[in-house]
């Protein structure tokens, strides 16, 4: 098979990163997808707050994935589903399905919108037996609100992520009894609007600085003990209390699923567990681009959209300016090119965790997005952003969370060095 | 008299602040009108799903077409328990009209053939 560019993943990320590199002049665009449709976690997520920034208006998310979908069609992207992507180089992606076995794809560029999935229990290391009814929040969504599955009827919530809150909200409304949401964290890693919504609504507690710290039960759940932590997370002898439950949601973070990509050599970052991008988004791996939860775990789907624009666009500027152009000097990507240009990085400082993207290409103009997640909520900050050792810019906020991403808007012009952000709490 | 909330209109999630018949935290003219139902009478959208008869879906996704009163939440969710629909259904086709005289349907969110 043959085609210009393949976007791995039918999710939001890989269809608005296929309908921007097909609207940019890329002839044919191949989206490849393990499930047997478009719309990828958007499908599950049948409540509404979708498409604000967007579209200026509140979808839910079928909604908001159908508008890609039949734009997707209407312009002409080809899709080949219940194929699972064994292997990604720039030049040939390999994959699999039922019907043609192995699949070769001749391709010029591939763009990464495999997504994320959920921590599971294993990777926060509950302790105590291993009985039905401990399940991850997204997946309970998805026996819910897909497969019309009850999943249990007396509810413990581990971790106050925007899953999890939406997950108590629906189960209560489904006729489950949700008993508290529990949160390792003294703050909650959900949006405001959603533990007033999820929670507070139905009168839901939400314990802070509290965790599950055992599981009981042989084949169902039937209860956890919770504890309460201290600062430095540690469990507060005296504190235990058991609570009689069948079933217990884990909503405790989510990783970019990157095995293909560390496969392929790319080089990942070890704070977002996404690949090392230049403001192109492309990888480390000249060709080869990534969008969405693949790169880091987003809080909206609207700046997966617009983050996967960006990046379908510069996936097609690679494909008609160097690929198929006959100039080999021109290049718009930096890959390889560190003789002729400084290669700028960028620098997370004083409580940001990271910033994104993590190198700045120079050899065009215009404009540069910064994303950057502060480590642990401030009230009342100032970011400031360092070209080497000079000042660039200043901006105050009045609040800032961890599970609110930020961004900042900088000129290529201005940058001639390393850039690093960091932010001063004011007291 | 004072009342903190979350505006819950956007996921921006503004901290309103009312004291006294002055808002204050709020970004934008909506956050006003929320807080103001918020006082006098709160509702809220639903989001749920119906049975659905097709070849490859058990259930179609619903939600209301306005937001209806906070107290009618909880019923109008049990309405959706008895509607069984055959595919094809279309984003946007009304699935159940007039919730409780309130003028305010039920609404599919997706198109399932
Ligand atoms: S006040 Fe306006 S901007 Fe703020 S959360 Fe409400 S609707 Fe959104």
């Amino acid at each position: 098979m043959q085609t210009d560019l393949v976007v791995v993943g039918a999710g939001p990320a890989g269809l608005a990163a296929a309908i921007a590199a097909k609207k940019a002049g890329v002839e044919r665009v191949l989206v490849i997808e393990r499930d047997s449709e478009a719309g990828g976690i958007l499908n599950q997520c049948i409540h509404s707050g979708f498409g604000l920034s967007y579209f200026n208006l509140e979808l839910t998310g079928p909604e908001y994935a159908t508008r890609f979908i039949e734009q997707a069609m209407d312009i002409g992207i080809e899709f080949l589903f219940d194929t699972m992507v064994l292997s990604v180089a720039t030049n040939m992606v390999r994959a699999l399905n039922a019907n043609d076995g192995n699949i070769y794809v001749e391709c010029k560029a591939v763009v990464l919108a495999m997504g994320c999935r959920e921590r599971t229990r294993f990777a926060i290391a509950i302790p105590g037996t291993r009985p039905s009814g401990v399940m991850t929040a997204g997946l309970a969504q998805r026996y819910i609100n897909i497969e019309g599955k009850i999943i249990g009827k007396r509810v413990i919530i581990l971790g106050s992520g925007d899953i999890g809150l939406i997950m108590a909200r629906r189960l209560t409304l489904e006729g489950a009894e949700v008993l508290a949401c529990v949160e390792i964290m003294p703050y909650s890693s959900g949006l405001s609007r959603n533990i007033s919504q999820c929670l507070d609504d139905f009168e839901i507690p939400l314990l802070l600085s509290h965790t599950v710290t055992e599981i009981h039960g042989k084949r169902r759940l039937v209860g956890v003990t919770i504890s309460q932590v201290d600062e430095n997370r540690r469990i507060i002898e005296g504190t235990d209390r058991y609570i009689e439950c069948d079933t217990l949601l884990l909503s405790v973070g989510l990783i970019p699923e990157n095995e293909l990509s560390s496969d392929a050599g790319i080089l990942l970052d070890d704070v977002t567990k996404g690949p090392i991008v230049n403001d192109y988004n492309e990888t480390s791996q000249r060709g080869v681009f990534a969008s969405g939860n693949v790169l880091q775990v987003h809080d909206l789907v609207d700046f997966v959209s617009l983050e996967a624009e960006r990046t379908g666009r510069a996936a097609a500027k690679y494909i008609l300016d160097f690929v198929s152009s006959t100039d080999a000097n021109r290049r718009v990507c930096n890959a390889d090119q560190s003789e002729q240009q400084p290669e700028i990085h960028t620098i997370a400082k004083e409580n940001i965790s990271y910033l994104l993207p993590q190198r700045i290409v120079l050899e065009d103009h215009g404009d540069v997005d910064i994303f950057f997640r502060v480590k642990q909520p401030i009230r009342k900050g100032i970011v400031v952003v360092y070209c080497g050792d000079k000042e660039l810019l200043r901006l105050s906020k009045e609040y800032l969370a961890p599970g609110e991403m930020q961004l900042i808007n900088l000129n290529k012009q201005d940058i001639t060095d390393d850039i690093s952000v960091e932010v001063e709490v004011l007291r | 008299m004072k009342k903190e909330l979350v505006c819950t209109v956007c996921p921006l999630g503004c901290h309103l602040v009312w004291e006294d018949g002055i808002l204050s935290g709020n970004n934008c003219a909506r956050g006003y009108t929320f807080m103001i139902d918020e006082l006098e009478s709160p509702k809220r959208n639903i989001s749920s799903t119906v049975k659905i008869i097709s070849n490859n879906h058990r259930l179609l996704p619903v939600k209301t077409s306005a937001p209806i009163a906070k107290e009618l939440v909880k019923k109008a969710v049990r309405l959706l328990m008895d509607v069984e629909l055959s595919a094809p259904i279309r984003l946007g086709d009304v699935v159940v009209s007039d919730i409780f005289g309130t003028g305010v349907d039920f609404i599919a969110t997706r198109t399932i053939f």
